[in-house]
Parts: structure tokens; sequence; C-alpha cells
């Protein structure tokens, strides 16, 4: 019974390492953070109820991590202002019109079944790539939202940004995520 | 009337903070007329539930 844990451990640290360096962008802080992730599993074994699934435990202690990882960090990050790739100016020009309404070519359409897309693996493949092009300090930012579930005070405290800037971030990145996945993913699907 | 691009920043901000009142009414008045920003909350709200799986292991 140990030993499988042990092997479904093992099985599951790519998709923890993937996990940590696309919120971390930082390989070595992405490998400390699995690593006390395995330990801290392997050592509360008895802790894990089967009331979830054994990955999802995992990604919780991970998640726990990675908080304490930002948080060491945010102390040696000082006040900067955005830079023009994070505010992402680019992309919403793009899509509207000096009016502010959507160009032609940008107008969203409806996703069919998202429902049917989160059970295939290559929509997942698709959304971390998608993840992976968002500027650095955006991904962070979305990501300590989103996935860590961190308010935006606290956010905007750890990224040293003001409220507004950081709801414009969480804005660009919303923007852009979509931008990607309707293109690379929902485009191509039969609505 | 609000314009599309003002729209999708509130419907960003409605899920980080509570949205005035007036912001509401103007939101919704916008969805109702605007088959876009419909769609756009749509996928607001599908990009939330994918990062909730992402974010908590739920993924195959
Ligand atoms: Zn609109």
């Amino acid at each position: 019974m140990e030993l499988d844990r042990q092997k479904e451990l093992n099985a599951l640290r790519p998709d923890l390492l993937r996990f940590a360096h696309l919120q971390l962008r930082d390989s070595g802080a992405a490998e400390d953070a699995v690593q006390e992730t395995m330990l801290a599993a392997l050592v509360g074994n008895h802790r894990f109820e089967n009331r979830s699934s054994y990955k999802t435990w995992l990604i919780s202690i991970l998640r726990n991590k990675i908080i304490d990882i930002i948080r060491s960090q945010s102390r040696e990050v000082t006040a900067s202002s955005l830079s023009d790739d994070e505010t992402g100016d680019d992309l919403v020009d793009s899509l509207f019109d000096q009016r502010g309404h959507w160009q032609e070519t940008a107008r969203p359409g409806r996703w069919a079944d998202p429902e049917n897309s989160f059970e295939q693996q290559q929509f997942w493949q698709v959304f971390e790539a998608c993840l992976d092009h968002l500027p650095e300090r955006t991904a962070r930012i979305f990501m300590m939202r989103e996935f860590l579930g961190l308010d935006t005070d606290e956010i905007c405290k750890e990224a040293s940004i003001s409220t507004s800037n950081c709801w414009v971030v969480l804005h660009r990145a919303r923007m852009s995520l979509r931008t990607c996945l309707e293109t690379k993913w929902f485009a191509g699907e039969e609505a | 009337m609000m314009s599309c691009k003002q729209a999708t920043e509130l419907m960003s901000q409605e899920q980080d903070r509570q949205l005035t009142f007036f912001e509401r009414i103007n939101l919704r008045i916008h969805v109702l007329i605007c088959d876009a920003c419909n769609n756009y909350r749509q996928q607001m709200s599908v990009l939330r539930d994918a990062c909730k799986r992402f974010g908590s292991g739920g993924t195959p």
C-alpha cells in the first residue's frame, strides 16, 4: 500500500512541477516547492483521506508552499511601475475600434460545451500554453488570484502595485487568455 | 451607454470586487443588447471554472 502511494507520488511529480513552474517561473523555486510538497505528503500520508483524489490533495499542499515562497520573495521586490507588456494595451487596441466597440473580426463567440473540453487532455495543454504566453508578472498576479485564491488587496501588497493597477493587470490577463483559448481551441470546436 | 471596452473591464472587475449599483445596472443593460459582450461574459465564467479546476488538480 505504502509502495503504491510512493509510486503514485512519483508519477504525479511532473504535473506538480509544471504547476509550480507556471506560477513561480523559476526552476529552482519550483523544484523547492515540489520537493517540500513531496516530503510533506510522505510524512503526512496518514492524513490523506480518500474524500478527494490524491492529486487534488497534493496540489492543495503545493498551493500553500507556493504562497509561502511568493510571500518570502515579495519582500525583496521593490515597487515598480508596469511595463507596456503588462498593461497589454496593444492587445486591447487591436480588439476594439476607436469608439470602444468590438472590431468585426474580434467579436467573441459562444463557447460550446466547455464541460466536454474540460474532460480532454488536449484542452489543458492549450490552457497551459496560453498561460505560459502571459508576461511573467501578469501571469503571477493572475495565478495568485485564480489558483491560489488570494484577494486583490493581498496581491497588490505582494506585487507592490496599486489596487487599480491590479484590476488592470487581471483584466488584461483574462482578455489575453480568452483570446488565446478562443483562437487556439474553441474556434476549432464544433459550435 | 457604455462601450464594449468599458463593459469588458467591468466584467473582469466583477470577479474581484463588488460593483456599484449603477455599474451593475449599466452592465446588465449592455449585455442585454450586445451579443458579443454577452458571450464575453460566458467566456469569463468558463475561464473561472477552468482555473478552479486547474488550480485544484481536477484536470484529467
Ligand atoms: Zn458590447
